[in-house]
């Protein structure tokens, strides 16, 4: 191990990495399935049934990456996730009973007498709701460093409806990729609301991040950071204005660009993110526990790295063998 | 009620509740499977009406077991900081190769086996089949592991308080491991199995002759009965390891107060925990002693052993462990005795012509699994208290600090949510055998067998 110098230092960046890595992928697909959820309102009753044949066969994979995300917070970061999870102890529940209705929901919608299908499509919206929200609320809260005071949770709430209407938005995005004809004119519709929750959302925590700590103000706006990072801010807004050009042109004909807004959408998530770890490295519970300080014990964690080695790649893999089966236009879901 | 309290109820009801769905997947994984791998071999269409069946009480118990696991992963943060701090570095790598190793696997194989069949080739189905089916048992591989070792840990040392592992062939082969293993996935071969037989007795009375039906049935009552004994012995193996390990829970669940030979299998008694002492006890003289050291005066460890110089005991509470244990018990004994005279009436009638009062029997049983599950773990962690890891860290050392009136109003709405969830679970069960029992087709599609594009069409029930 010494080859890489001391492992006290690279292990838990790395595993710092690997649980940014996580939450970020967690973000684009569990946004994406929760954003059609959150649509569902807005759908007639049968494209209700194509919106959830767009997410049926990935939504518990996706929904896999918060367990190990929030797994590997708990594994290698122990002491941080206790104080992580302790103050956010009712949002966690909230999230914890929308995603349970959520989930429940997709099998029961389908199995369930027909007179109760519109009582679990009102679930499968509820819980996407709840978890959305509740996401988007740790999501400010984390931000104003997990203290309760008013203005944190005003801010809080800001950043839960904003993240919200950031992931009907890509739900949005999703559906124009897997959708066609009057359903997919519809998804466009959708999205150009949906977008404004992205812009409002991203600008509302970039704007709030530099305030919260002089530290983090220091990391963006001293000089020269200030310039090697100037291409993010500007990337985003390019992202963000060429999203608006191609929501207004689409759908085009022979939906040759349908792809477009999700990939678009998951490039300034990534931008977005990649924002706030930078702001809040080396801290895991912000200004407060650094993942230095929170680490497990480095033996334990090289286990878990050598595992993770072998079978992230196999998980990257099949996981990407799925998307390609189920590639094109969503269809009905069978069994058969 | 203090927070302790309330987080080891609210704990006990997550853990409750989830663990009825994977006690389910794991098997039915499997039996799925076998339901394939019948069709490829003889390609009757009866097969596949099976698997179309049970494919979709799989697919409903995998969700409700995925969002109930969600809910546990993080109350550990929540409501039990303590459990990660102290023990971390064992428990986490443990979880952690629970998520990438099984979680991922059932996740996406899932997708391809529920919604994949037309859009692959047979055997791929097959496999990803077989992929779900062993991820939901490597699953329950890790966290039986973690389990085990919060019973008789060791590979372990403590600096200044904190757990680091320093052997991890004997962490995963701690002692108690291979019994509970072997006891869990017994239990839940036997859960799907009085489940299958129950239901397919239910669409037999209410008249529905499809041979998939009378096949699941035979299929249910076979496997009951080759697994009962299997689990009996399996279950007596495992009390004597914890007799070796963890005498005091042995202790509690024998009702035994006092340590010494010729004690009796106590059948039935209200255990008295201020008085220490049974009341209505009613016992076999020496069958304690017969049973957990195979002769008349063998010695039993009694609970007056495991109480601190000031009194305070160091042994779980005995009611509890004591009777779960013995309603654990009793529901083996029935599953036994209905097994296997199932067995007997199934050559004698066959399975389409068994009567109804059998019939009935199984259907009442079709959750008989669920009722020994949970009572057996009842007793098994029950039985740890007051440590949650045993000798290394006590239970109220690990709860958060987290106000009781939080735990208390979240608890009510798992609860609430927890009850209307099991209520829908077993009335669509009913509802799709139902509407099954009615000929309703459970697919229009023909089948192709592996390596063969098209097999004629047998339409089952027509």
């Amino acid at each position: 191990m010494t080859y890489f110098g001391d492992p006290a230092i690279w292990l838990p960046w790395t595993f710092a990495a690997l649980m940014g890595l996580s939450i970020l992928i967690y973000v684009i697909l569990d946004g994406f399935d929760l954003g059609v959820g959150l649509l569902m309102p807005l759908a007639d009753e049968q494209e209700k049934d194509r919106l959830v044949a767009s997410i049926g066969p990935f939504w518990d994979a996706n929904e896999t990456w918060l367990v190990l995300a929030i797994g590997l917070l708990l594994v290698a970061f122990p002491p941080a996730h206790g104080i992580i999870l302790t103050s956010l102890y009712l949002p966690v529940f909230i999230m914890l009973v929308g995603l349970i209705l959520r989930g429940v929901s997709f099998e029961f919608r389908a199995k369930a007498p027909l007179s109760q299908k519109k009582r679990w499509n009102a679930a499968f919206f509820a819980g996407s709701l709840m978890a959305s929200m509740s996401q988007g609320f740790m999501l400010g809260m984390y931000v104003m460093g997990l203290t309760w005071t008013l203005s944190h949770v005003a801010f809080a709430l800001l950043t839960a409806v904003f993240l919200t209407v950031g992931y009907s938005f890509i739900g949005a995005a999703w559906l124009i990729a897997k959708t066609e004809g009057a359903l997919q004119t519809r998804a466009v519709g959708w999205a150009k609301g949906g977008i404004w929750g992205l812009i409002l959302g991203i600008g509302a925590i970039s704007v709030a991040t530099p305030f919260v700590s002089p530290r983090i103000f220091d990391k963006w706006f001293s000089l020269p950071e200030f310039l090697y990072l100037s291409p993010m801010p500007i990337l985003s807004g390019a992202l963000v204005l060429y999203l608006f050009w191609r929501i207004h042109k689409l759908p085009q004909v022979g939906d040759k660009t349908a792809w477009s807004p999700f990939a678009a959408a998951m490039a300034l998530f990534a931008l977005a993110f990649t924002g706030m770890a930078y702001s809040f490295y080396p801290y895991v519970v912000p200004e407060q526990i650094t993942i230095y300080d929170a680490a497990a014990a480095p033996e334990s964690l090289f286990i878990i790295l050598i595992g993770t080695l072998f079978v992230l790649p196999a998980i990257l893999g099949y996981t990407a063998l799925s998307y390609y089966i189920f590639r094109g236009k969503a269809t009905e879901l069978r069994y058969d | 009620m203090d927070t302790l309290l309330l987080s080891r109820i609210q704990f006990g009801a997550n853990i409750s509740f989830h663990i009825l769905f994977p006690t389910i997947t794991i098997a039915l994984g499997w039996m799925l499977l076998f339901f394939k791998l019948r069709f490829s071999v003889t390609g009757e269409r009866k097969w596949m009406d099976a698997y179309m069946f049970w494919v979709k009480i799989f697919a409903l118990s995998f969700a409700m077991g995925v969002v109930s696991g969600i809910t546990m992963s993080f109350q550990f943060g929540t409501n039990w900081p303590g459990f990660m701090e102290t023990v971390g570095n064992v428990a986490g790598p443990l979880l952690a190769y629970e998520v990438i190793t099984a979680f991922f696997l059932e996740a996406v194989f899932l997708g391809i086996m529920l919604f994949g069949a037309s859009r692959v080739k047979p055997w791929v189905h097959t496999l990803a089949t077989f992929l779900v089916a062993f991820g939901t048992t490597m699953s329950a591989f890790w966290i039986i592991v973690l389990n085990s070792w919060m019973h008789t840990p060791q590979g372990y040392e403590l600096r200044d308080g904190v757990v680091f592992a320093t052997d991890w062939w004997a962490i995963v082969f701690n002692p108690s491991m291979p019994y509970r293993l072997i006891h869990m996935l017994l239990a839940s071969g036997l859960t799907v199995a009085f489940l299958i037989a129950g239901i397919s007795a239910l669409r037999l009375l209410w008249g529905d002759r499809a041979e998939s039906v009378k096949t699941t049935l035979r299929v249910g009552i076979v496997a009951a009965a080759g697994l009962i004994p299997l689990q009996i012995l399996a279950g007596d193996f495992h009390g004597l390891n914890t007799l070796e390990h963890q005498p005091a829970k042995v202790a509690a669940m024998e009702g035994n107060w006092e340590t010494g030979p010729n004690i009796p299998l106590v059948l039935f008694a209200i255990p008295d925990e201020e008085a220490r002492e049974n009341r209505f006890e009613i016992g076999i003289p020496n069958g304690a002693s017969l049973i957990l050291k195979h002769k008349a005066d063998g010695v039993v460890p009694g609970l007056n052993d495991f109480v601190a110089e000031d009194g305070t005991p160091l042994h779980p509470r005995v009611a509890p462990v004591f009777f779960s244990f013995r309603i654990m018990v009793a529901t083996g004994m029935a599953m036994l005795a209905l097994s296997w005279a199932g067995l007997y009436l199934l050559r004698r009638y066959g399975a389409g012509a068994m009567p109804d009062v059998p019939l009935y029997a199984f259907a009442a049983m079709s959750f008989s699994g669920w009722i020994a599950t949970l009572a057996g773990w009842y007793t098994t962690e029950i039985g740890r208290q007051p440590w949650l890891v045993q000798g290394v860290l006590s239970t109220k050392d690990a709860v958060s600090d987290v106000p009781s009136g939080m735990v208390l109003s979240t608890l009510i709405g798992y609860l609430v949510i927890y009850a209307v969830l099991i209520v829908a679970y077993i009335g669509v069960i009913t509802y799709l055998a139902r509407k099954a029992s009615r000929g309703e087709p459970l697919s229009s599609r023909v089948y192709p067998r592996g390596g063969e594009a098209e097999v004629a069409a047998l339409h089952a029930g027509e």
